[in-house]
């Protein structure tokens, strides 16, 4: 099987896991217990997409390795996942931002991967997609009730945008993998799906009454295993078990 | 809808051992959701197809792909069935297509009704009736809920707070 194939699907998963590690972060700290509950049942969405993409990895290395074994034991410089989801929560606001510019991208990209020529990735997708598309509308909410709420939420989210932007655009950046995956029939194009997004994004942005920065540099490096120091710390937390303790099972 | 005309595919109803697939379904009514005990895995919708031979074959599909559930119910089908005295079987999983609540049975909906969750209610989805005094008036506090696959709501008449089990 080729390393394109298993790169981009360790693109998807490694996504869906550090997000999902991410806003299992909340549990127990959420602003008001709904919204708490809204943040860990969204983390356990995105936990068990990752497990879908990467039973999948698994089967395409063919190295034996299981899909404990490639969340657990791999390095940072392994990860495949955009800086976006590994940006620490900040506040509600930046959590919430985070995940609008996710959701804005994989509701879309799982549509188009709908008719991946590779029927496996085609399922994960059609599983996923009815998820994100319920994630999308819950962030989207959220971004225009905080963007144009009050004096306090506003100012917070502002913040939040200054600070994430530079992230938004790695997801619609194609990879090496990416291209090939497209090329291949398996992936999707990239630039369509950054059409679609940015009309999503644009609109929700204005009825929050936001700017979107014009002068934002994006930041990427995330799809070849170049990350932010936020990762390693991920990882050192959600790897210790089983690099403390090898094999260990409930 | 019976259980049976709600799945997709039927390999034989003719009895093979002496066993048909309507009596491992019959067995199968038996194990209930573990977040949901009131409600079958079958009336639920999440089995896809059962076989009999030499081996049982039940293939079930995830509600949503983080139900943490899932292990929970295989192993409830496999304990189910080795009480039915049926030992050699084997549960596998199946992604696609997708489950969606249209598979859920008609005594499946009645079943969360009166257990105090709202059906889903594909043919309106907004239309959500209060379980407890069936008024229209509700409202959605949260998109989500005590698990995956239901949301918040609250009747506006009789004032009771209530789980919606979300079309999907």
């Amino acid at each position: 099987m080729s390393n394109s194939l298993l790169q981009y699907t360790l693109q998807q998963a490694d996504n869906c896991l550090i997000l999902g590690q991410r806003l299992a972060a909340w549990c127990g700290h959420g602003p008001i217990l709904e919204q708490d509950i809204a943040l860990t049942n969204i983390s356990l969405d995105q936990i068990g997409q990752a497990r879908l993409w990467y039973q999948y990895a698994a089967e395409v290395e063919g190295k034996g390795r299981s899909e404990d074994d490639l969340a657990y034991l791999r390095d940072a410089w392994q990860f495949r996942n955009v800086l976006l989801v590994e940006q620490p929560n900040g506040d509600f606001a930046q959590t919430i931002l985070r995940q609008f510019l996710f959701d804005s991208f994989s509701c879309y990209f799982y549509e188009a991967l709908l008719e991946s020529a590779n029927d496996q990735i085609a399922a994960i997708a059609a599983k996923s997609h009815k998820e994100a598309i319920y994630h999308l509308k819950w962030s989207s909410d959220w971004v225009i009730r905080l963007g144009d709420g009050t004096e306090e939420s506003r100012k917070r989210m502002m913040k939040a945008v200054g600070f994430l932007w530079p992230y938004s655009n790695e997801l619609i950046l194609g990879s090496e993998a990416d291209l090939q995956a497209q090329k291949e029939g398996y992936g999707v194009n990239l630039s369509q799906i950054r059409k679609i997004r940015d009309d999503k994004i644009n609109q929700v942005m204005q009825e929050a009454t936001l700017d979107i920065p014009i002068d934002s540099h994006d930041q990427v490096g995330g799809k070849i295993g170049r990350h932010s120091e936020h990762l390693g710390y991920i990882l050192a937390e959600m790897q210790f078990l089983q690099r403390a303790y090898p094999g260990l099972d409930w | 809808m019976s259980p049976l005309e709600n799945h997709t595919e039927i390999t034989s109803l003719e009895p093979i051992n002496g066993v048909s697939v309507a009596d491992i379904y019959e067995i199968l009514q038996e194990v209930k959701d573990p977040e949901i005990p009131v409600i079958s895995i079958v009336d639920l919708g999440i089995v896809r197809k059962v076989s009999v031979g030499n081996k049982i074959e039940v293939v079930i599909t995830p509600t949503y792909s983080g139900c943490p559930a899932m292990l929970e119910i295989e192993k409830n089908i496999r304990k189910r069935l080795s009480m039915e005295g049926y030992d050699q079987c084997k549960v596998l999983t199946e992604l696609s297509p997708p489950w969606t609540t249209e598979w859920m049975t008609e005594n499946g909906k009645k079943l969360l009704q009166a257990y105090g969750i709202a059906p889903p209610n594909p043919k309106s989805p907004n239309e959500v009736n209060c379980p407890h005094c069936k008024s229209k008036k509700t409202t959605m506090i949260s998109q989500f809920g005590s698990t995956a696959c239901k949301a918040l709501y609250k009747c506006e008449e009789c004032l009771e707070p209530f789980d919606y089990f979300k079309c999907h």
